[in-house]
C-alpha cells in the first residue's frame, strides 16, 4: 500500500511536466488552431538557456527560472510573427511541416553549439538533497517542481476563465471578426498567446534541467507523451490538459512499478480508448475544429 | 583531403604499375558509424579523426605505403537496415577493403552479415554485443576492444569481491541490455553475490527512472546496477544522486561507461561508481602520449572507442603489410592468432578460434573532481584483469569456428 502511495506521489512529478507542456499546447491550439510540434524544442531551449546563462554569466537557477521562460517566450513571439502567422489560412498539413521542421532546425542548431551529449545542471543549493515526508524520502527539488507546476496551472486557468484578459482571449478564439469590431487588436493577442505558450514550455525546461539529462533531444522524448496527453484531455481544453497531465504521470508511475514493460504503452492504450469512445477527448467540446 | 589522397594513390598506381596487389584505389579504410546521433560523441567525427591519424602515421613509418591508404566515413544513423545497405555499398561501390567501428549492436550485427556474404573484412570496435564472436561469429568478422561479457564479468566480479554482495539491477529492454544483464547477474552469482529482487526491464529510451530508484530505496541493496547506456545512463545517474542513494550506502555499478557520459554530468555525480573499460586516456604514459596528440588534432580527449579505432586500423594495415596484399582471406590469415602490444592493447591477441581481440582490461572507479589533475581525469584504476581472464573462455564460446 505504501509502495502504491509512493508511486502515485512520484507520478505527480512527471505529471507536473506533462501538465505544463500540454497546458502550453492547449492555450496555443485554443487561440491559433495550430498544433505546435515545436513545443518539445522550446522546452529544450528553456533548459539550455538556463544552462547557457549559468555557464557564460554565472547566473544561477533562481534568476534563470524567470529569465529562461521570458527568453523562450520572446523567441516564440518572433517565430509567430515571422513564420507561424503565415499558417492561419493554409491547410493543416502545412502546420505539421512547419512546426516539425522548426523542431529539427532548433535541435540541430543547439547541437552545433553544444554537441549531442548531455550538459550538467545542478539544482540550487536550497533545494538540493532530500526531504523526509514521513512515508517517503523525496528529492526536495522534485517537490518544488510539483508546487511550481500546480501554481502556474491554476493561475493560467484563473486568468483565462475568470479575468478580463481571459475574456478577451476567449473572445478572440470564439469570433475574431466581432472581437475586432470592438476595437481589439486580435493579431496582437494571438502573438501574445503564442509567446505565453512558448514561455510555459521554457519554464518546464528550466524545471527539468536539474532532473533530466540536458541534451538537444530531451524535448523530442517528452513531446510524444505530451501529445497523447493533449489528445486524451481534449484538444484546446485547458482544464482537460492539466488534469490529464497529472493523471497520466501517475498512471505511468504505477505502471512502471507494477509491470515496467507496459508503462509507456499504457498512455497510448488509454489514448486509443478515448479516441474510440469519446473522440473529442475527456474534456473536449464538440466544437473542436 | 580524401579525394586528394585517392588522386595521389591513383597517380602512384599508374606510375609504379607494379602495385597491382592492392585493389582499385589503393587501400581504403571505411568507418560505418553514428555520425550525428546519440552515439556520435563516443564515436562519430572523433573515430574518423582516429582512423585518419592511423592511416597517416602508418604511411609515414612505411614509406612504400605513402599515398596508398585513404579513409571514408559513412553514417549508419543507428538503423540496422541502413547499416546493411551502406555496408554493401561501401564494399561494392566505394571499394572499401575493411569496415570499422559500427557503434550500436544492431548495426554491427547487420554489417557482420554483409561482410560474410561479400567476403570482406569487418572489425567492430564500437558495439558491445558478444553475439559477434559467439552465435553470429563468422570468418570475416572481428571484435576489438570491449564486449558485454568483459564488461559484466569484470564489473560484477570486482564489486562482489569488494564486498558488494546484494544487488538490484535495471536494464534497458532491448538486445544490448538483456544480454548485459544476464551476464552481469551470472558474474555476481558466481562470486557469491545475490539479487535482492528480480532485475527490472525499463522502457528504451526512457527519461524517468524514479520508480526504480524508489524501489531501490526500500530494497536497500549494497549495489544498484544500471545497464543503461548513453543518455539513458546520464538520466539514471542524475536521478540516483537526486534520490540520495549514495548517502543511503547504495553503491553504483555501471554496465557500460563512456568518457562522454561522465562529462555530461560532471565527475562528482559519478564519484565512487565502478565500471570496466578496455582503456582510458591516461592509463599509462604511452596512452597519455597518444591522447595528447589526438587532443591536439581533434580538440577533445579520445574515448576508448576512438582509441580502439586507431589501434584496429593500425593492426589491419600491419596485417596487409605482412600479407603483401589487401586480399581479405590473406589478410585474415595474418590477423588470426596475431599477438601484439600497442598504446591501446596490452597483451593483445586476436584469437584465431572466434576472432575475439583480447587485451588486459581495467576496473575503474570515478574519482571526485577534487582529485582530478586536469579536465577529463576521471578514472582511478582499482584492478586489472589479464587478457586471458577478461573475455569469454574459448571453452564456453558458442562460435562454430571455435568448436
Amino acid at each position: 500500500m505504501t509502495l502504491l502511495l509512493i508511486q502515485i506521489f512520484n507520478g505527480l512529478v512527471n505529471g507536473a511536466f506533462y501538465a505544463l507542456l500540454s497546458l502550453g499546447l492547449a492555450v496555443i491550439f485554443g487561440m491559433l488552431r495550430i498544433v505546435n510540434f515545436a513545443h518539445g524544442a522550446l522546452y529544450m531551449l528553456g533548459a539550455f538557456t538556463a544552462y547557457a546563462i549559468g555557464e557564460r554569466f554565472g547566473i544561477g537557477f533562481w534568476p534563470s527560472l524567470l529569465i529562461a521562460p521570458i527568453a523562450v517566450g520572446i523567441f516564440g513571439v518572433i517565430l509567430e510573427r515571422l513564420l507561424i502567422r503565415r499558417l492561419y489560412d493554409l491547410p493543416a498539413s502545412y502546420n505539421l511541416l512547419l512546426t516539425f521542421g522548426l523542431t529539427l532546425l532548433i535541435q540541430d542548431g543547439v547541437r552545433l553549439i553544444y554537441g549531442i551529449s548531455g550538459q550538467p545542471y545542478a539544482p540550487p543549493a536550497q533545494l538540493a538533497g532530500a526531504t523526509n515526508l514521513g512515508f517517503i524520502v523525496f528529492p526536495t527539488f522534485r517537490l518544488f517542481a510539483i508546487i511550481v507546476s500546480v501554481v502556474v496551472c491554476v493561475l493560467t486557468w484563473f486568468v483565462i476563465e475568470r479575468t478580463r484578459v481571459g475574456a478577451v482571449v476567449r473572445a478572440c478564439t470564439e469570433n475574431p471578426t466581432i472581437t475586432r469590431a470592438f476595437g481589439i487588436d486580435v493579431s496582437l493577442w494571438i502573438t501574445a498567446v503564442f509567446g505565453f505558450g512558448a514561455a510555459l514550455a521554457g519554464l518546464a525546461g528550466v524545471l527539468a534541467a536539474p532532473i533530466y539529462s540536458v541534451d538537444p533531444l530531451m524535448g523530442s522524448e517528452l513531446i510524444i507523451t505530451t501529445f497523447a496527453v493533449v489528445v486524451i484531455g481534449g484538444l484546446g481544453s485547458i482544464l482537460g490538459s492539466v488534469v490529464t497531465g497529472y493523471a497520466v504521470g501517475v498512471l505511468v508511475a504505477i505502471g512502471s512499478a507494477l509491470y515496467p514493460p507496459i508503462a509507456n504503452t499504457l498512455i497510448f492504450i488509454l489514448m486509443a480508448l478515448v479516441l474510440l469512445l469519446r473522440p473529442t477527448g475527456l474534456f473536449g467540446l464538440q466544437e473542436a475544429r | 583531403m580524401t579525394t586528394m589522397r585517392s588522386a595521389a594513390a591513383l597517380v602512384l598506381l599508374a606510375a609504379s604499375g607494379a602495385s597491382a596487389q592492392y585493389s582499385a584505389g589503393g587501400i581504403k579504410v571505411g568507418l560505418l558509424t553514428d555520425m550525428n546521433g546519440v552515439y556520435s560523441a563516443i564515436s562519430g567525427a572523433g573515430s574518423l579523426k582516429a582512423a585518419e591519424m592511423a592511416a597517416d602515421d602508418f604511411m609515414k613509418t612505411n614509406k612504400d605505403f605513402a599515398g596508398k591508404i585513404s579513409v571514408v566515413a559513412v553514417d549508419h544513423q543507428n538503423k540496422a537496415d541502413i547499416a546493411s545497405n551502406k555496408a554493401s555499398e561501401m564494399y561494392d561501390r566505394m571499394d572499401v577493403d575493411a569496415i570499422f567501428d559500427t557503434v550500436n549492436s544492431a548495426c554491427a550485427l547487420a554489417t557482420s552479415a554483409v561482410a560474410a556474404s561479400k567476403k570482406k573484412v569487418f572489425i567492430n570496435t564500437g558495439a558491445g554485443t558478444s553475439e559477434l564472436t559467439n552465435e553470429k561469429c563468422n570468418k570475416y568478422t572481428f571484435h576489438y576492444a570491449y564486449d558485454n561479457y568483459m564488461l559484466a564479468s569484470g564489473t560484477g566480479t570486482a564489486i562482489t569481491k569488494r564486498g558488494g554482495k546484494t544487488w538490484y539491477m535495471i536494464y534497458p529492454n532491448y538486445a544490448f541490455g538483456q544480454n548485459l544483464e544476464r551476464q552481469m547477474r551470472a558474474a555476481v552469482e558466481k562470486n557469491g553475490g545475490k539479487l535482492v529482487a528480480p532485475s527490472e526491464a525499463t522502457p528504451f529510451p526512457n527519461t524517468d527512472f524514479s520508480s526504480y530508484l524508489l524501489k531501490a530505496q526500500s530494497l536497500k541493496p549494497q549495489v544498484f546496477g544500471t545497464m543503461q547506456a548513453g543518455a539513458d545512463l546520464v538520466n539514471v545517474v542524475k536521478q540516483y544522486n537526486e534520490f540520495g542513494l549514495k548517502k543511503q550506502n547504495i553503491g553504483l555499478a555501471i554496465g557500460l561507461l563512456f568518457e562522454s557520459d561522465v562529462a555530461a554530468l560532471g565527475q562528482d555525480a559519478y564519484q565512487g561508481a565502478i565500471a570496466t573499460v578496455p582503456w582510458f586516456w591516461n592509463v599509462d604514459d604511452k596512452a597519455t602520449q597518444w591522447s595528447r596528440k589526438f587532443e591536439k588534432a581533434f580538440g577533445k580527449k579520445p574515448t576508448f572507442d576512438q582509441a580502439a579505432v586507431y589501434s584496429a586500423v593500425t593492426q589491419y594495415l600491419d596485417a596487409i603489410k605482412r600479407a603483401k596484399t589487401d586480399d581479405a582471406d590473406k589478410v585474415i590469415a595474418q590477423l588470426e592468432g596475431h599477438k601484439f602490444n600497442d598504446f591501446f592493447a596490452h597483451n593483445g591477441e586476436i584469437r584465431k578460434q572466434d576472432h575475439r581481440g583480447i587485451l588486459d582490461v581495467y576496473q575503474v572507479q570515478v574519482k571526485p573532481k577534487s582529485e582530478a589533475k586536469e579536465d577529463g581525469d576521471y578514472y582511478k584504476e582499482i584492478a586489472k584483469t589479464p587478457a586471458a581472464d577478461a573475455f569469454t573462455p574459448l571453452s564456453e564460446s558458442k562460435c562454430k569456428m571455435a568448436q
